[in-house]
């Protein structure tokens, strides 16, 4: 299971790469998204995946899930989402006021 | 347990949210945030002699015992950082007052200041792998805010760049711990040295101990730079001063917690490729620096050889060369945000960063001149200021090492020569802006240099003491390089 998980991320991080490389702005953006997601997915699978019960108490099992790789990526998750939500907002905002979301007519310094 | 050492964490984070309540009340918010900042200031005083007293202080929080909760552990590294921080927040502050602007002041410019001193003292003082990821995102999410703050076109431009480069930063840290926690099965800092130093540091810890040294540098600007000066140079000047003095040194301390107390077993591995790093970014920063003809360009190539001095420290890895490297981590702080606070402050008087459209400002401005000289020369290492005893005892420590391997012959080299790169680049930012002919009158110029003197005066009083009173500073960082040297102290203090 691991395995297939690990080949998973893996084909995450090729995509996440590959958009992150190319112009468009927004498509820059995705790919910074899907590197996190497989970041996040990584932690999980780090921390095993063994059968085991959610980790409740309440559920009275013999063995549990492992409880931190969960909350850390809890974690993550939100602090991703708080920076993708910025990021998303100031391409717009830059869109609005430089006209472009082409990172190759971003470089200049045509506006000093 | 210390209560205590949470304060520097806990000040800036209650004046942040006061802060951001009443944000129309400007002097309200400006009196806060003083208050915070002079309160941090004191705080990090005591607990400096706390820590010198009863050796390092931790705080278990929740009460939990140390692997199980997340711990705060206070050395007299991270003491001494922390002092230096507040220092340089205090400054800046008082420059940003008078400076950044009532719109900015309007729209949670102070609340951001502060939760950046909530990122960058928590980063210092946290004793756990993923709490510092954490620390490192308040910090960064500051510094984003307060780098797009004011929304002009090359702000806009160059925020979206260097976001970018922290997210996908901020992604590998997370790959980094989740192999490691998958390798030994904590996050606990002195849980994790334990560990490692039981099962021996094999080749699959040395490559995770590599995805570290990719993350810190990106944070640091250790080689992988090339983001640094171009953001550097589109804040305003209080902002730029704060992270040109702030946050590549917070990549430099995790550098050195993480490689002085977990990955330690193998240093011809992981600190010889700092080295190489280190050398690199010396020579090509000081190039960089020498390059060019523009203010904000010069100032951002100098912290990164500072940068890579320090890891050059760092990496010959014996007593003498972690006292200089701690001793010239916290003079750097010092004149990088003296140096960037003048260099904003010639800015705002003639309108333009470029040195070839200035000159003769000594004329009306003969303080903010000299206190210039005076940083320029602390920069290169001039015997009476700062610079010079932390240059003098890092390179004594790197020769030594040379014995063993000549490769830290060229290190020290490199040394010397970024020392007078940087040197060359300052005085260059002197002679062609403060002397020969004055070409702006007294009304011509922008900005008046009313209440922007004062911090600068400061800072360089700071520097002027560290240099003289080198001899007070050593018991402190003599007990800071030990710890770095011995994680046995640490450990023993932490998991009790």
């Amino acid at each position: 299971m691991e395995t297939l998980i690990s080949v998973l991320i893996g084909i995450l991080f090729t995509i996440g790469v590959y958009l992150i490389l190319s112009k468009n702005l927004l498509h820059i953006i995705f790919g910074s998204s899907i590197l996190s997601h497989g970041a996040h997915l990584l932690i999980i699978t780090m921390g095993g995946l063994k059968k085991g019960a959610p980790p409740l108490v309440s559920e009275n099992a013999a063995a549990y899930a492992d409880p931190l790789p969960q909350s850390l990526i809890l974690t993550a998750i939100v602090i991703n989402f708080a920076v993708t939500a910025f990021l998303l907002v100031l391409a717009y905002r830059s869109y609005d006021v430089l006209g472009t979301n082409d990172m190759n007519q971003l470089r200049g310094v045509n506006d000093e | 347990m210390n209560n205590l050492i949470i304060l520097p964490l806990l000040i800036p984070l209650g004046a942040g949210l006061m802060t951001a309540i009443f944000r129309k009340n400007i002097l309200f918010q400006r009196i806060i945030s003083i208050l915070a900042v002079l309160l941090t200031c004191a705080a990090s005083f005591f607990l400096i002699s706390q820590v010198s007293s009863q050796g390092i202080q931790t705080l278990q929080l929740g009460g939990w015992p140390a692997p199980y909760g997340i711990t705060f552990a206070l050395d007299m590294f991270a003491a001494l950082l922390i002092l230096t921080a507040s220092f340089v927040s205090l400054a800046c502050l008082l420059f940003a007052i008078p400076s950044i602007g009532q719109e900015r002041e309007r729209y949670y410019f102070y609340p951001l200041y502060q939760f950046l001193m909530v990122g960058v003292n928590g980063s210092f003082l946290t004793g756990d792998l993923f709490n510092l990821f954490v620390c490192f995102e308040v910090m960064l999410l500051a510094s984003y805010v307060l780098l797009s703050l004011g929304g002009t076109k090359p702000q806009l431009r160059e925020s979206i760049k260097y976001i970018l480069i922290n997210t996908i930063s901020s992604s590998l840290f997370l790959i980094a711990i989740a192999y490691l926690y998958r390798i030994t099965g904590t996050v606990n800092m002195a849980h994790l040295s334990v560990l490692i130093a039981q099962a021996g540091q094999d080749g699959l810890i040395t490559t995770v101990s590599l995805l570290f040294i990719i993350v810190f540098s990106l944070k640091a600007g250790l080689l992988l730079f090339f983001w640094l000066p171009g953001s550097y140079s589109t804040p305003p000047a209080a902002v730029r001063a704060v992270f040109g003095a702030l946050l590549t040194k917070v990549g430099i301390y995790a550098i050195f917690r993480v490689f002085s107390l977990i990955f330690y077993h193998q240093p011809e591995t992981t600190h010889l490729i700092l080295g190489v790093m280190a050398l690199l970014t010396m020579l090509l920063g000081g190039m960089g620096a020498m390059a060019y003809w523009d203010i904000h360009k010069i100032l951002s190539y100098n912290v990164i050889i500072s940068v890579g001095f320090i890891i050059a420290g760092f990496t010959a890895f014996s007593m003498e060369a972690i006292i200089g490297a701690i001793y010239y981590l916290m003079h750097d702080m010092i004149v990088k945000a003296l140096l960037f606070l003048i260099g904003g402050a010639m800015i705002g008087i003639t309108g333009t960063s470029k040195l070839k459209e200035m000159s003769g400002l000594i004329r009306y401005h003969p303080l903010l001149g000299w206190m210039f000289f005076i940083g320029a020369m602390a920069l290169g290492g001039i015997p009476p200021l700062s610079g010079f005893i932390g240059k003098l005892i890092i390179t004594q420590g790197i020769l030594e090492k040379g014995a063993l391997d000549p490769f830290f012959y060229a290190l020290a080299a490199a040394g010397l020569l970024s020392s007078l790169m940087a040197l060359y680049s300052v005085v260059k930012i002197f002679t062609n802006g403060f002397w020969g002919e004055t070409l702006l009158s007294k009304d011509m110029e922008k900005i008046s240099t009313k209440g922007l003197i004062f911090p600068c005066v400061l800072l360089t009083a700071i520097s002027i003491f560290l240099g003289l009173g080198g001899e007070v500073l050593y018991p402190y960082l003599a007990a800071a390089a030990e710890t770095l040297l011995n994680p046995q102290i640490y450990i023993e203090a932490v998991l009790k």
